[in-house]
């Protein structure tokens, strides 16, 4: 058992499976909160467990090991299969996804503690349902099992997202990101389609033969990857799909801290690192991901700099990071991409998770609300900062070594424009994300900020979380001790892991170089260090030491910023694509429907009624005039036959 | 006399007949009409029977004439009952079927 990774990797998938179900057919124990959130982290970390020893097995055995059952059968051979491909990539990317879920979870028991305890127990199951369909995605073998847990992931984001139903705001989110995402997902089953309809199967391994085997016609293929790259485009958030990731921050903060880290987005990625075969033959293709990978990095960072609220500066990062990803596999590299996935995924957890333990101690996501809190909160502060040197790609930390690796990566594609669009992405990077540390941990502490429980309670709390839970508030606080001071160990103790994480996989990487498919020009690391420093340093005069006035930054780029508090005008776009393209369409077909469909029926039916309104006055009622008729008949049928007599 | 003889004849009766029907106002000479026409298709039947010499134009003559006074009395004892429900026996006053 412990030495079959098809058994462990089942193992790992399934039992958030059992889990959900568990906790959504046995209601009493849902509605208990926090046994099923027991039953839901021990699933999860089983998961973690077993992926862990999965990789270590995988990494032993030089081909994939494949595992697949069948589900769909027909004439010749199934048509669709279920199971398992078990490789490095997978394996690494299933102990990615488990471990950030189980931190969050674990961080979620306190985080979500004045939740009821019914609304907990939906919140574990949507955890574990969200799970299980991210690491059906991972370690499908097929493209067709792999769309069903890609829609799957969908759903759980919608139903996570939208957790705090009762807010407008928070259900619009949810939805938003269901139509955004699912815009592109019509274009991953088009793809699905059209490749089975070209190479006769979904299979991954029997794809990527046929095509090293050069057995396949390529010349439709371009179609095929856009189509795939399309879908990937609404999941990772890539220009212009990217609108509906910065409203998901309406959700419980550790559930953006899942999407943006672990499940979700980083699902486009992998799906372009699982497929790079089938991109190398369509070198069109990959070069439009890599150009709107590096526009979306840029547009995301600068976007990142104006925005006030401390979560969707984070959701911005995100999509600048995606972007960075989908760049390097643009390049042609998906192995740099596929790293800075998942060294992002571990630093942007953390810095999700800091995120919300800042949150919870200050009771508003306004960073106006926020300063001056490393005194207050002194663990999340340094573990925070931990996260922003990873993202800010300082050396030493985690995103270092995966972003120099993404820049290489472009560079050697050839690919000049993106890469300086991404080198300027992480000049603004480092200054974005340096702005919220100086201002939320080391700026003048504000005024009810960190005992704000008494002033702000009512309306940040409101606003933070339903509005429905503002009673009970009150009573939780004699048994938490959070006001003012560094989380409980539920919160702390995932940030202190995923910290060292950090802090170890950017030691590693810093002294072991990845081992890279291209040579690094030796400029290039200098150029990205002094890149990260200059913008840390930018944000240090601007934000602690006030040399530079913030106001004349910001109108020294005043047409930019205006465009940027516009968010680019990409969302005002799509609702003018709604207003002006679908309800003119509804409104011209309502017309048709109206005029020209109804018209054709009313008129039939109106002379209808006309015609037998004049009929009606041949019947007279009167005896004579019916036997006139009937004699009329009869004769005019005697001169009709007549000829046949 | 040749057959096309008694045939005019019933034509012309059965014409009579017809007219009647068609023309009166009256019931009862309605019904006149009526008796006129069965008499008509009679004649008919009996110079049949007579020219090709068989005895069935006979038969259903008197089949005809028996089933004639059957309808005549049934015919008569709704223009009473006509009469009686709507004091009258004129045909066009009796419009209920009119559309």
């Amino acid at each position: 058992m412990m030495n079959d990774p098809i058994a462990l990797v089942l193992l790992a998938v399934l039992a958030p499976m059992a889990a959900f179900l568990l906790i959504a057919v046995v209601f009493p124990l849902r509605r208990a909160g926090r046994p099923a959130a027991m039953v839901s982290i021990l699933a999860v970390l089983t998961s973690l467990v077993s992926a862990i020893r999965a990789w270590q097995l995988a990494g032993s055995v030089p081909e994939p090991i494949r595992a697949i059952w069948d589900w769909l059968p027909s004439e010749h051979g199934a048509f669709a299969t279920v199971g398992v491909l078990i490789d490095p990539q997978s394996t690494l990317m299933l102990i990615l996804v488990t471990l950030v879920a189980t931190l969050v979870q674990i961080y979620s028991l306190e985080y979500l503690h004045t939740e009821p305890p019914a609304a907990l127990g939906r919140y574990y199951a949507y955890q574990s349902l969200f799970v299980f369909s991210m690491m059906g995605v991972v370690i499908a073998p097929n493209l067709l099992q792999l769309f069903i847990c890609w829609e799957l992931v969908g759903v759980c984001s919608y139903l996570l997202i939208g957790f705090w139903y009762r807010k407008p705001e928070a259900a619009r989110a949810a939805l938003k990101a269901f139509w955004t995402t699912k815009a592109g997902d019509v274009g991953l089953l088009i793809g699905i389609v059209l490749i089975y309809r070209l190479a006769g199967t979904f299979d991954l391994l029997e794809l990527r033969q046929i095509i090293e085997s050069h057995g396949l016609d390529v010349t439709g293929l371009g179609l095929i990857t856009f189509c795939l790259y399309l879908g990937a485009m609404g999941k990772s958030a890539q220009f212009p799909l990217h609108v509906w990731l910065p409203d998901a921050m309406e959700g419980p903060t550790p559930v953006s801290a899942l999407i943006h880290a672990a499940t979700m987005v980083t699902a486009g990625v992998y799906l372009l690192v699982r497929t790079d075969f089938l991109f190398a033959q369509t070198p069109d293709v990959l070069a439009l991901v890599a150009w709107v990978g590096g526009i979306t990095a840029l547009m995301a960072a600068i976007l990142a700099c104006v925005q006030t609220d401390i979560k969707r500066v984070l959701a911005y990062s995100t999509v600048s990071q995606l972007g960075y990803m989908m760049t390097a596999i643009g390049a042609g590299f998906a192995g740099a991409g596929f790293l800075h996935l998942l060294t992002h995924g571990v630093f942007k957890a953390l810095l999700f998770l800091g995120a919300g333990a800042v949150i919870h101690a200050v009771h508003s996501n306004e960073m106006k609300d926020m300063g001056g809190l490393f005194r207050k909160l002194p663990q999340v502060g340094i573990v925070f900062i931990i996260g922003t040197l990873s993202l800010a790609g300082v050396p030493l930390f985690a995103g270092f070594a995966s972003k120099e690796e993404v820049l290489g990566a472009t560079l050697a594609g050839g690919f000049m424009g993106p890469f300086l669009m991404l080198l300027t992405a992480a000049f603004l990077t480092a200054f974005y994300m340096f702005r919220v540390v100086f201002v939320v941990f080391f700026g003048p502490p504000k005024a009810g900020a960190g005992h704000g429980h008494a002033a702000n309670h009512a309306a940040n709390h409101a606003a933070n979380h339903a509005a429905n839970h503002a009673d009970d508030h009150g009573d939780d606080h004699g048994k938490v001790h959070h006001s003012g001071g560094d989380p409980g160990f539920l919160m702390a103790g995932p940030l202190w892991t995923l910290a060292l994480i950090a802090l170890a996989i950017g030691g590693y990487f810093t002294l072991n170089h990845p081992e890279s498919e291209f040579v690094l020009p030796g400029w290039l690391t200098p150029v990205a260090v002094l890149v990260a420093l200059g913008g840390i340093l930018l944000a240090f005069l601007t934000y602690e030491r006030q040399a530079v006035s913030a106001d004349a930054l910001a109108s020294a780029f005043g047409p930019i910023r205006r465009a940027a508090l516009a968010k680019f005008w990409v969302d005002d776009l799509f609702e003018a694509m709604y207003r002006r393209l679908l309800l003119g369409l509804a409104r011209v077909i309502g017309w048709t429907d109206r005029y020209i469909v109804d018209g054709v029926l009313n008129v039939i039916s109106a002379w209808t009624l006309d015609g037998g309104d004049a009929l009606r006055r041949i019947q007279t009622g009167r005896v004579g005039d019916y036997i006139f008729a009937l004699a009329a008949g009869l004769l005019v049928l005697m001169f009709w036959m007549g000829g046949s007599f | 006399m040749p057959l096309s003889a008694y045939l005019t004849l019933a034509a012309i009766l059965f014409s009579i007949g017809l007219f009647g029907v068609i023309t009166r106002r009256n019931t009862v000479g309605i019904l006149l009409g009526v008796e006129l026409m069965l008499n008509a298709v009679n004649i008919n039947l009996v110079a049949f029977s007579r020219f090709h010499d068989t005895e069935v134009g006979m038969v259903f003559t008197l089949f005809a004439i028996c089933i004639t006074v059957a309808e005549v009395a049934l015919g008569l004892a709704l223009v009473i009952l006509i009469f009686r429900s709507r004091k009258t026996a004129i045909a066009d006053h009796v419009d209920w079927l009119k559309g």
